[in-house]
């Protein structure tokens, strides 16, 4: 199967229409890295060198790069087996299990990191680390893996099978190399996600190279340091955006016209239904059920538990909106370069999707920090105003929506665009009226991921957000800080709980 | 199917798109704009009382000192704030080296002794904190008279501390200042070679002191009587234990106020008498009494229980100095031990 292009009269370049918003989402989402050239060269390229040549610098980066590989593998080890379980085989209740295995999203690495903590003080360091963010990670593998398995068509798996092949060697020749490119789009967000995370590995006190850039903030009061050390953050980003893009290849799986697949059919398990069920209880009570015992337990414990429940309900309410703008503003911005990134080739194509990523791996300070830079400069108005904010979201959470839009756009059959093509359709009319439509389910699925990661976004919501409004993380953030603990497990607790309706929602969404 | 679907999506879009908006409407000029490095928790009720006490319009930006100051710089001439009140002396220290901080006026630099504000007369402190040692009473019975005995071989994994945290960055800087730097940098090895478990801040080193994890742990007086606030006394096992005079364990660093550069002069005007609000009477022991902090006016005394600051007879030492924090960061990441 191939996947040919929304190809205006046979070149290979992208509409305007498409191109003109994308370059706009890109230009955005390098805002930060314009301000880290500023900062970072503030001394000169020579101080900026001695910051980076510093051998604690290469220690750090392995350190953060040998922590991602460690949950990127975890990652993909429980997303992909989860996903093969609940869609493909007859485990019971198969409808609960995903809404469950979506919802450790909804946990901040922070809380996930504070429950294990608190369970076992001696899990801190690379241990504890690698456990927390795995177990909040996973969903971002889980989620596209599993869509994938659904919309794979039973047919191809069937004629491996009428031509002699076991049950598994069909599973492993047919229908695994089908997830890869799924899979390692996920990978690839729980990589930046853990290059950029703060909250797990600070609680933890595993020295990474994002807790360096915090540290050199606190330290120095000076910039200049953490700038430079941001611009590393860059660098691999786009050199993990690279080599995922060369590990999936540019092969589609669109089928020809939707509506024909049937479901599979599920496999039966047989003695193996006990064990599958075990793992799937073992991983959800590990990334669920275990961090909302913990808060539960501090609900019960500690006088400082005074419910401020107008407190509580303006926060989550702020929470909700702000999250939402984000997610809408992140989703639209997403969909043209999605689109671009899924049907065209060629250095724009490339170009456009590695600068939505720019932002990704980087400290939400560092990009809070940058748009502080710009705004006050350029554009005074909106500075500590709403729509700086929801900005920021933009930034720091367009690869979620990215790629999310462009696998849900990879799996629409493109011959349905050339036909419209053809009969003479503009390139707007195809996208509104086929590509869109056809992607709709997963570009709102994308649309729920980033309103997740929205809601529990701190630092950048600290330096950015209105004078005065609280999101529920910045309380959970104010009351953590005194060691309030009681105080803080009700805001907390609503913001998994707020989280857990979009990841419900996730869990459930078929294609 | 898909044609509801794409419905769905755009009603979303539309209603998110408004959701801000709506907002929006709620960020008028305000009088004063205080960026607090100060949690929230600990100095909300002081603020909602300045604001009647100045008479105008307060509003608080909430935040961690350090990145809030990085903020300042970031802004500079167009900060929206007019006072700056940092959990410590060097994110104010480090502002003034930047020329970020109007001067105050000597009648408000004078109402608190010279060792506990700015040289250059450009911050002020407004409570103090004390570094001490917290025990476990069950696992050391006499903690050890001066933290150069922390590096004797006696105390070897028995010891907490939290590297990465400003304050104990800060008590490193100023045995620098104190010691030379050649002999803070064999106390730091010292304690090195004792293995000691580093925490991620203060209420976690306090939390392993509790539990036994570890014996004895460096840190700020008012985390163990929070703690006892929040859990009752009888439900803490550690005890606070003050160094003898002029140990540098003992070291007493400030919560400060500077005035911003850039402020209008009206904000300038509302941000000193903020300034002076919170060295005022009710204010000092508003820091005494509800955040267990040392009021540092004169005429106000600390918290019952706690010993009287004239008696610790703390290091001397000009916490303007402390913001050569970078040095300390090099010498404790040199020595290993973050």
């Amino acid at each position: 199967m191939h996947t040919t292009a929304l190809r205006g009269s046979g070149s290979n370049r992208p509409p305007l229409v498409l191109l003109v918003p994308a370059c706009a989402a890109a230009l955005l989402a390098l805002l930060p890295l314009g301000y880290l050239g500023v900062r970072a060269l503030d001394r000169g390229v020579g101080y900026a060198w001695d910051v980076i040549a510093d051998g604690r610098t290469v220690v750090l980066l392995a350190r953060s790069l040998g922590l991602a590989a460690v949950v990127v593998l975890g990652s993909l080890v429980l997303g992909v087996s989860l996903a093969l379980l609940i869609v493909r085989t007859a485990v019971p209740r198969a409808g609960l299990w995903s809404v469950l295995a979506t919802l450790p999203l909804a946990v901040p690495s922070y809380v996930a990191a504070f429950a294990w903590l608190s369970a076992a003080p001696g899990l801190a360091g690379f241990t504890g680390a690698a456990l927390a963010l795995t177990l909040v990670s996973f969903p971002y593998v889980y989620l596209p893996v599993a869509a994938t398995l659904r919309g794979i068509d039973p047919a191809q798996e069937e004629a491996a099978r009428s031509l002699g092949l076991g049950p598994m060697a069909a599973l492993w020749r047919v229908t695994l190399p089908q997830l890869r490119p799924a899979a390692a789009g996920g990978g690839l967000l729980v990589a930046l996600y853990v290059l950029s995370d703060f909250g797990a590995v600070s609680l933890m006190r595993y020295d990474t190279f994002t807790r360096a850039i915090h540290t050199s903030y606190r330290a120095s009061f000076d910039r200049t340091p953490a700038a430079a050390l941001s611009v590393v953050l860059v660098v691999m980003t786009v050199a993990l955006v690279a080599a995922e893009a060369r590990s999936r290849g540019r092969a589609g799986h669109a089928r020809n016209g939707r509506g024909a697949a049937r479901p599979a059919t599920p496999a039966a398990l047989g003695r193996w239904r006990v064990p599958a069920l075990g793992w799937l209880c073992v991983v959800t009570a590990a990334a669920v059920a275990f961090p909302l015992a913990t808060l539960a337990y501090w609900l019960a414990v500690g006088n400082s538990a005074t419910w401020d429940g107008a407190r509580l309900a303006a926060a989550a309410w702020t929470t909700l909106g702000v999250a939402a703008a984000g997610a809408a503003l992140t989703t639209a911005l997403a969909l043209p370069v999605g689109v671009i990134a899924a049907r065209y080739r060629g250095r724009t194509a490339h170009l456009l999707e590695q600068a939505a990523y720019a932002g990704h791996a980087l400290p939400g300070i560092t990009v809070a920090l940058s748009l502080v830079f710009f705004a006050v400069r350029y554009a005074r108005p909106v500075y500590q105003e709403l729509p700086l904010l929801i900005c920021a979201y933009a930034v720091l959470f367009l690869p979620v929506a990215v790629a999310a839009t462009r696998a849900a756009v990879l799996q629409a059959p493109p011959i349905l665009e050339d036909l419209a093509r053809s009969l003479g359709r503009t390139p707007l009319r195809v996208l509104r009226e086929v590509t869109v439509r056809l992607a709709a389910p997963g570009v709102a699925a994308g649309a729920a991921l980033t309103f997740v990661v929205c809601m529990k976004e701190l630092p950048a919501t600290l330096l950015l957000r209105p004078t005065g409004m609280d999101t529920l993380a910045i309380r959970l953030w104010t009351e953590t800080g005194t060691g309030s603990y009681a105080a803080a497990a009700p805001y907390a607790a609503a913001l998994i709980l707020l989280a857990a309706i979009p990841s419900y929602l996730l869990g459930r969404h078929r294609p | 199917m898909t044609r509801s679907w794409s419905h769905r999506l755009a009603a979303f879009v539309a209603v998110a798109a408004l959701v801000p908006t709506l907002t929006a409407c709620s960020g008028d000029d305000a009088g004063l704009v205080i960026y607090s490095g100060r949690n929230q928790g600990l100095v909300e009720p002081i603020l909602q009382k300045l604001e009647k006490a100045i008479g105008t319009k307060v509003e608080v930006r909430y935040g961690d000192s350090a990145e809030l100051s990085a903020q300042i710089l970031e802004e500079g001439e167009n900060t929206k704030a007019g006072l700056f009140f940092s959990q410590d002396a060097g994110a104010l220290g480090a502002l003034s080296k930047e020329d970020r901080l109007a001067g105050l006026p000597q009648a408000t630099l004078d109402r608190v002794d010279a060792a506990y504000r700015s040289a250059k007369g450009d911050w002020v402190g407004v409570s103090g904190r004390v570094r001490v040692l917290v025990y476990n009473p069950g696992k050391v019975p006499t903690p050890p008279a001066s933290v150069h005995d922390l590096v004797k071989p006696e105390w070897k994994g028995k010891i907490g501390y939290a590297p990465t945290n400003a304050s104990f960055q800060a008590f490193v800087t100023g045995m620098r200042v104190l010691e030379g730097d050649e002999s803070t940098r064999k106390w730091l090895e010292g304690l090195k070679a004792n293995s000691p478990k580093a925490y991620g801040n203060n209420i976690e080193a306090l939390d392993g002191v509790d539990s036994g994890e570890v014996s004895i742990a460096l840190l700020n007086h008012y985390y163990w009587y929070e703690r006892v606030a929040e859990k009752g006394e009888a439900s803490v096992t550690a005890k606070v234990h003050y160094l003898p005079a002029g140990d540098p364990g003992g070291l007493v660093n400030v919560a400060g106020v500077g005035m911003l550069k850039g402020a209008d002069e009206k904000q300038s005007e509302y941000a000193q008498k903020a300034a002076d609000y919170l060295l005022s009477e009710e204010a000092q022991k508003y820091f005494a009494e509800d955040t267990k902090e040392y009021p540092l006016a004169a005429g106000v005394s600390q918290a019952k229980g706690l010993p009287a600051l004239s008696s610790l007879n703390p290091p001397k030492i000009d916490l303007g100095q402390l913001d050569s924090l970078k040095e300390t960061l090099a010498m404790i990441q040199g020595v290993g031990l973050v």
